[in-house]
C-alpha cells in the first residue's frame, strides 16, 4: 500500500506519460478537465493505467466523480486500504 | 469558375530521405531504400519476405512523445510530411491562410493497420479494459487527413481518397477539383502508408506480389528488368501544398509548378490484375492530358507507376505507347520505386513530389537495378545519371494504379 504522496507521484507520472504535462503541474487541487485540459479519452487511459499501477479497480461509473487530482488520490488510497 | 492550381510547398518522409531535400538528392544519385528487416517477428512468423523499404529517419525525431502515442504510424508520417510542406510553402505561423478556404485531401491505401492489430492482440491477451480508448481514431483511414486539418487549421473539409496504390494520386485529383471549382484556395494533399507489419507482408506474399530477393534487398526493386519478381513494400508519406495561382501570387509565394491536370478511371476488369492492354490506364492518361490542355507531344517526362511486378509493368507501357505513339521514344521515364520501394497509398504523393521537382529543376531522377531491360518494354528509361530535361516549358506526368482497377494520372507543368 502506498501513502497518498506516493500515489500522487505515481499518478503524476501516468498523466505525464499520457499528456506530456510536467509532473509538478499535477497537484491535488487541480481539476482534470478544467486545469489540466484532459479529455474523456485520455482520462480513461489514465484510469486504466492507474488500476494497473496501484492494483485497484476503478469502476467506469466512478470515473465521472474523479473531478480533481485529490479525488483520484483519495479513491485509490481508499481502494487500497 | 476554372482557376489555375499551383504547387507551393513540398514535404516527404521516405525510405531514401526524411525530408524533401534529402529525398531529391538521393533520388538523383540512385539510392536503394530496401534493407533487411531486423524485427523479431520476421523469424517468429517465418515470413517468406525478410526485407522492406523502411523510413530512413525515424519520425520520433520530429514528433513529441504524446503525438507518437496518440497517432498511428500512418498519421505520424502524414503529419510530418504535411508540416514540412506547410513550412516549405512559407505558411507556418498564425493567420496566414483563411481556415474556411483551406482543405485537406490526404489518402492512404490501408490505414491504421498497426493500431488495429495491436488492439486485437491486447484484447486477446489482456481483455477489453486494456484496449486503448484511442484505438478507433487511430485506426480510421481518415485519421491522417483529420490530424492534418487539426494541426494546420483546415476547415474547408478533410477528405480521404482511398484507392489502394492510386490513393495519393487521387488526392491530387481531389485537390485540383477543390481549387478549380473555387471550394478552396489552399489544399494540403498527399498520401501516407505504414504497412510494414507481418500481416500485410504475409498477405502480399501470399498473392505473389512481393519480391523474394531476400539475399539482395537493395537489388530487389527492379522495374522493367527481365528478372523483376515483385514489388518491395515501402512506407512513408508525401505532401504537397496546392493553391490557386491567384492566392499564391497575392502572397508572393514561390511556385514550383502548375498542377495542370488529372484523370481518374477504373478498369472494371479484375480486382487485382491490370487490364492486359492498359486500356483503363490509357484512358486516365488521355483524360489527364485533356484536363491539362496538353497534347501528348508536350510531355517531357514520365514518373511511371512501375512497381517491378512481372504483370504490372507492361500494361503501363502499352498504355503510354497508345497515347504517346512515336513521341514515347523521346520521353525519359523514371521508375523511382526502384529506389523508394512501393509506398502503396503514399506512392502517388512521393512520385508527385519527385515529378514537381523534375519540372522545377529540369532533371529526371534515376531508375536503379535496370540491368537487362525487358525487350517487351522498350522505354527510354533514365538510368545511371539524372537526365537533363529540355529548356522551356516542361510537362511531367505521374501515373498511379491500384488494386481494384483504379487508374489515376496527374500532370505537372513548369511555370
Amino acid at each position: 500500500m502506498a501513502d497518498k504522496e506516493a500515489i500522487l507521484a505515481g499518478l503524476a507520472e501516468i498523466v505525464n506519460e499520457e499528456t506530456g504535462l510536467e509532473t509538478e503541474e499535477v497537484q491535488l487541487e487541480k481539476s482534470f478537465t478544467d486545469d489540466l485540459d484532459i479529455d474523456s479519452i485520455s482520462m480513461m487511459t489514465i484510469v486504466v493505467n492507474a488500476e494497473e499501477k496501484f492494483d485497484v479497480k476503478i469502476p467506469d461509473e466512478e470515473v465521472k466523480n474523479l473531478k480533481t487530482v485529490n479525488d483520484a488520490v483519495e479513491f485509490i488510497a481508499a481502494a487500497q486500504a | 469558375m476554372n482557376r489555375t492550381a499551383v504547387i507551393t510547398g513540398l514535404g516527404a518522409t521516405t525510405p531514401i530521405g526524411g525530408d524533401v531535400p534529402t529525398l531529391w538528392r538521393n533520388a538523383l544519385a540512385g539510392t536503394p531504400g530496401a534493407r533487411p528487416l531486423e524485427q523479431d517477428w520476421v523469424a517468429e512468423y517465418e515470413l517468406p519476405v525478410t526485407f522492406a523499404a523502411q523510413l530512413s529517419s525515424p519520425v520520433a525525431d520530429s514528433l513529441t512523445k504524446v503525438e507518437m502515442k496518440r497517432m498511428d504510424p500512418t498519421t505520424q508520417f502524414g503529419v510530418v510530411a504535411a508540416r514540412e510542406a506547410w513550412a516549405d510553402a512559407g505558411l507556418a505561423g498564425e493567420g496566414t491562410v483563411d481556415p474556411d478556404r483551406f482543405a485537406v485531401a490526404f489518402g492512404t491505401g490501408i490505414g491504421g493497420v498497426w493500431t488495429l492489430l495491436d488492439g486485437w492482440d491486447t484484447l486477446r491477451t489482456k481483455g477489453p479494459r486494456r484496449v486503448l480508448p484511442m484505438t478507433v481514431p487511430m485506426l480510421m483511414p481518415n485519421g491522417p487527413a483529420a490530424a492534418i486539418s487539426l494541426d494546420l487549421g483546415a476547415r474547408a473539409g478533410a477528405r480521404t481518397p482511398v484507392s489502394a496504390c492510386a490513393s495519393g494520386t487521387e488526392a491530387m485529383d481531389l485537390a485540383l477539383q477543390l481549387i478549380r471549382s473555387g471550394q478552396a484556395d489552399v489544399v494540403v494533399c498527399g498520401g501516407t502508408e505504414a504497412a510494414i507489419h507481418p500481416l500485410p507482408i504475409a498477405a502480399f506474399a501470399a498473392m505473389q506480389a512481393l519480391s523474394r530477393r531476400n539475399d539482395e534487398p537493395e537489388r530487389a526493386s527492379r522495374p522493367y528488368d527481365s528478372d523483376r519478381d515483385g514489388f518491395v513494400l515501402g512506407e512513408g508519406a508525401g505532401a504537397l501544398v496546392i493553391e490557386s495561382e491567384e492566392h499564391a501570387r497575392a502572397r508572393g509565394a514561390r511556385i514550383y509548378a502548375e498542377l495542370a491536370g488529372s484523370g481518374v478511371t477504373s478498369d472494371s476488369y479484375h480486382i487485382t490484375a491490370p487490364e492486359a492492354e492498359g486500356l483503363g490506364a490509357a484512358r486516365a492518361l488521355r483524360a489527364a492530358l485533356e484536363s491539362a490542355g496538353a497534347s501528348p507531344e508536350d510531355v517531357s517526362h514520365v514518373n511511371a507507376h512501375a512497381t517491378s511486378t512481372p504483370v504490372g509493368d507492361r500494361p503501363e507501357y502499352l498504355a503510354m505507347k497508345s497515347v504517346f505513339a512515336g513521341h514515347l521514344d523521346s520521353v525519359p521515364v523514371s521508375a523511382t520505386k526502384s529506389q523508394t520501394g512501393h509506398l502503396l497509398g503514399a506512392s502517388g504523393a512521393i512520385e508527385s513530389v519527385l515529378s514537381v521537382l523534375a519540372v522545377y529543376h529540369g532533371q529526371a531522377p534515376v531508375t536503379i537495378n535496370l540491368e537487362n531491360q525487358d525487350p517487351e518494354i522498350p522505354l527510354d528509361v533514365v538510368t545511371g545519371t539524372p537526365r537533363q530535361l529540355p529548356e522551356g516549358q516542361r510537362v511531367a506526368v505521374n501515373n498511379s494504379f491500384g488494386f481494384g482497377g483504379h487508374n489515376a494520372v496527374s500532370v505537372f507543368r513548369s511555370i
